[in-house]
């Protein structure tokens, strides 16, 4: 993919580089909001993508360039000290108490009690087509790489919950069937609504509150001392996505959206009932059980997602009630 | 319902659905088989789901609205 356009200094040095250039000596200083800082999530990301599909004409070694992982473990600190202020009223509610239930119920409690914003409603009753694949855009920083960087958690995990996380990614990646891999029906989708399929084609018209929905993922499963994280945001994840997905699925339904749209949903609405099981019960506990400190870091990583998605959707949202576009550039254009 | 396979094991969760592995279909009460298509199925159990036999998360609406309605006290 190419190199996107600088935001700040931050960005502007990651850019370059990976043209090649050595990278700069750095003043990050200390940031407040870095979760909504455009600069260090289009930083994050760029460094995060190393590990993935790269950038043309980027060294293939820039990886591990030790600079970039120094600079992406300093934003990284910027980033946890944000999500645990933001976080630390929703962790509270679901800390063990004596007698008190099990940790899957205060997991899917604390998911079933967030008060967050979520594009689905409107999907379903108001969303324009336009808007819609707005929706598709922003979801495809994530979705075009479905389950991916929670692999990178996998092998870190303890054996019980590997046996679950194996069920889950089986049927991720298409339970043996190639064609029904979900991020493939998502591009399916995309294609579909005549948008460009290919992983980062729309980074520049992505917000920081959208490339932070990948960014927490990637901050979790990279990172070995932060691995019982992963496995809570995976969690929360999938507890926020069948419901939201059949309302999203009306939405499409009542646009009259190609049915590719409405598959890749469908599907989530079935799979993610089961998912959401297997990992609150079958992955979460197994880390815990492990490992009883970790306990913390698993309620970290699900109030994550639940605040991640919610700073996410609320921008979106705004833009939409005021006729505006939720994008940074006007990267749509919707076939007809 | 009626679950049909060689090596079938059920895991019920607790205020969920039945999670079940091993089976090749299932049949609901009318005698409609339901072709199993990933290695672990969702089975309803509280029959609000509106995909049924298989759960669509649709239980979890009673524990929303009883934590709403202990916000509201």
């Amino acid at each position: 993919m190419k190199i996107p356009t600088p935001r700040g200094p931050l960005s502007a040095a990651v850019a370059s580089a990976l043209r090649g250039k050595d990278l700069p000596a750095l003043d990050v200083g200390t940031l407040r909001g870095a979760l909504g800082d455009e600069d260090v999530q289009l930083a994050l990301w760029m460094i995060y993508q190393l590990h993935y599909d790269g950038f043309a004409g980027a060294d293939l070694a820039l990886e591990w360039d030790a600079g970039l992982i120094a600079l992406r473990r300093r934003l990284e600190d910027e980033v946890l000290a944000d999500l645990r202020e933001r976080t630390a009223p929703v962790v509270e509610g679901a800390r063990a108490t004596d007698d008190g239930p099990g940790l899957a119920e205060r997991l899917f409690t604390m998911v079933d009690s967030f008060d967050g914003a979520g594009t689905s409603s409107y999907l379903q009753r108001r969303a324009t087509t336009e808007q819609f694949a707005e929706h598709l855009v922003h979801r495809s920083i994530y979705n075009l790489r479905e389950t991916d960087p929670q692999v990178f958690a996998m092998p870190r995990l303890p054996g019980r919950a590997q046996v679950a996380m194996a069920e889950l990614v089986y049927d991720e990646y298409g339970a043996g069937r190639p064609e029904r891999r979900h991020s493939l029906l998502f591009a399916d989708a995309m294609e579909a609504c005549g948008l460009d399929p290919t992983p980062g084609a729309y980074v520049d018209a992505l917000p920081a509150t959208t490339l932070a929905i990948v960014n927490v993922m990637n901050l979790f499963a990279l990172r070995r001392d932060l691995v019982a994280a992963s496995a809570g945001h995976y969690g929360a994840f999938e507890a926020t996505s069948s419901g939201p997905s059949q309302k999203a699925s009306g939405g499409a339904e009542r646009l009259g959206l190609d049915p590719r749209v409405r598959d890749y949903l469908d599907e989530h609405v079935e799979a993610d009932a089961v998912h959401e099981q297997l990992v609150f019960r079958d992955v979460c506990e197994a880390v815990v059980a492990a490992d009883p400190a970790s306990e913390e870091l698993v309620l970290l990583g699900a109030a994550t997602c639940l605040v991640v998605e919610d700073a996410a959707a609320l921008p979106v949202l705004a833009a939409w009630e005021s006729g505006r576009s939720s994008l940074l550039a006007p990267a749509v254009q919707v076939a007809s | 319902m009626t679950v049909r396979g060689n090596d079938v094991r059920v895991t019920p969760c607790p205020d969920g659905p039945l999670l079940v592995r091993g089976a090749e279909e299932v049949l609901d009460d009318d005698g409609v088989a339901h072709p199993v298509t990933r290695a672990v199925v969702a089975v309803c159990r509280c029959d609000m789901s509106q995909r049924m036999p298989w759960c669509d998360g649709t239980h979890r609406a009673s524990a929303r609205a009883r934590i709403n309605r202990e916000a509201k006290q």
